[in-house]
């Protein structure tokens, strides 16, 4: 079992979509969330996902599919 | 024994033991370290700074390291220049530049690099690592020699043979990542998770990044404890911005000067400026962006303390500039050519974004404005490869007064 922490950010289209209800119904991934802002125009959520590192990176890259932004979340660590 | 108290959680405020430890558990916001500012103020006085080395160590007491063995290659204490050039240029009587392009390893990173090895020895590791593209590689290197410990840098494969010598020489185990940028960030977080290594962005960041404070200690003192009316600061994470303010209001809260009134202006190069954008914008939140930039060091998309610098340019009056691309070379030259310092590109975006502050009136000629150069030019000579164009010529005077007769 790998757990990741990560950031989704969306722009307003996607706001409607069920995303992350929906990427535990299709993996076997457990989410969950910890902190998220969403507003009219834009959004975030930082989630941890816990299941087998396969899954989570089909997980992520289905997510990703949908035009969602995927980052670490706890922001990028290769520096200058 | 230092004025620490504990770690805290910046979002949610929880707070955890020193520990090699970044994030909270509960909301996985970052952590800061929290002192014990009373005791702290007690015990500091400028005498006692002015006692110290003339290194980043004479602000021992106001760093979040327990003893006296610290790893030392005499980072810190640069020289802070008054540009009477540069200024004159730019219609600003009081400039001034804050040479950090002078550090053991030609960087500022010296800086958080300086804390992050001492607090690893601390919690006894014996090894350090680090994800880079060039200024953190050869930082993490030499302090890991200079201390005694094995060291490992990530770097992305197709990064300049140069670059990687500035951390190879050193001996650290170099390895270089197959790979965009988004899978070497990811394979080191991964990797940071599973060995028991001082990743000193990672694990060490709330201790690494306090080394950055050491920045608006240094220039406070250099200008007889006060701090500036402006600073200009290149921002990639956003983490150095928002201590050096931090810096500037502890001298103040300490009582080691008057009160902090500098606006903070944030520099960053327009092919990768999510901090300056979400101001322009009014967004309190930062949007990643992806990188694509001749600034380099400056190329981080989704900045870690991107939040906490949008929140210090709005709370300090300050700015953001996103300087043009082709204006970071201009910068570079025009700093070289008035005040004899070769600075590497993040320096040419803070000369840039000066020029731009200067010409729009954001400062006003009295004001006393301090600009952070810091890194040094030679580490990014491929950016600046066109300004080169020697006269040629045969070895005779002829040759040489023909040549010059263009002139
Ligand atoms: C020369 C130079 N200046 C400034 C910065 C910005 O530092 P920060 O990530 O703390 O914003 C970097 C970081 O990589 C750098 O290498
Ligand atoms: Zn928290």
């Amino acid at each position: 079992m790998a757990s990741r922490r990560v950031k989704f950010t969306y722009t307003a289209a996607l706001i409607p979509d069920p995303v992350i209800y929906e990427l535990g119904k299709r993996f076997p991934i457990v989410t969950n969330i910890r902190r998220a802002d969403v507003r009219e125009t834009f959004g975030w959520v930082i989630l941890e996902m816990i299941g087998d590192d396969a899954d989570i990176d089909r997980g992520l890259e289905w997510v990703r599919g949908k035009g969602i932004r995927v980052d670490p979340a706890g922001g990028d660590v290769v520096e200058g | 024994m230092s004025f620490v108290k504990c770690l805290h959680c910046r979002e949610c405020g929880r707070e955890y033991p020193i520990e090699p430890l970044n994030a909270c558990d509960f909301c996985f916001g970052p952590l800061e370290v929290r002192y014990d500012y009373d005791a702290m103020a007690r015990a500091i006085s400028r005498e006692r700074i002015q006692k110290g080395p003339l290194t980043l160590w004479r602000y021992i007491d106001l760093l979040p390291v327990e003893g006296t063995e610290v790893v030392d290659l005499g980072t810190g204490f640069t020289p802070l220049l008054k540009a009477k050039r540069l200024g004159k240029l730019l219609g600003l009587d009081n400039l001034y530049l804050k040479n950090d392009a002078v550090n053991p390893t030609y960087s500022f990173k010296d800086r958080v690099v300086a804390i992050a090895s001492t607090k690893a020895l601390e919690f006894e590791f014996d090894t350090l690592a680090c994800a880079s593209t060039g200024n953190l590689a050869g930082a993490v290197a030499a302090h890991a020699a200079r201390a005694g410990m094995k060291s490992f840098i990530f770097v992305p494969a197709d990064l300049e043979q140069g670059k990687m010598v500035g951390a190879a020489i050193y001996g650290p185990t170099l390895v270089a990542v197959k790979g965009n940028y988004d899978e070497v960030n990811r394979l080191c977080s991964e990797l940071a998770d599973l060995y028991r290594w001082a990743f000193v962005n990672i694990n060490m960041r709330p201790y690494y990044a306090e080394g950055s404070k050491t920045l608006g200690y240094e220039v406070a003192e250099q200008l007889g404890w006060r701090a500036p009316d402006h600073a200009i600061v290149p921002s990639a994470s956003g983490s150095l911005f928002t201590k050096i303010w931090k810096g500037f209001n502890e001298f103040s809260d300490l009582g080691l000067m008057g009160p902090t009134r500098t606006r903070m202006h944030c520099a960053q190069a327009e092919g990768c400026s999510p901090i300056v954008t979400a101001w322009k914008n009014g967004w309190d939140v930062v949007r990643p962006v992806r990188p694509k930039t001749i600034a380099k060091s400056l190329a981080i998309g989704n900045p870690a303390d991107g939040f906490y610098a949008v929140k210090t340019i709005r709370n300090t009056g300050g700015t953001g500039v996103s300087v043009p691309e082709e204006q970071v070379v201009e910068g570079i030259r025009l700093l070289a050519e008035t005040e004899g310092i070769f600075t590497e590109t993040a320096g040419g975006v803070v000369i840039s974004a000066l020029k731009d502050l200067a010409q729009r009136g954001v400062i006003k000629r009295d004001e006393v404005t301090v600009a952070y150069v810091t890194g040094n030019g030679l580490k990014t000579q491929e950016a600046v490869m066109g300004l080169l164009r020697p006269l040629t010529i045969d070895p005779n005077v002829n040759a040489f007064q023909q040549a010059m007769g263009g002139r």
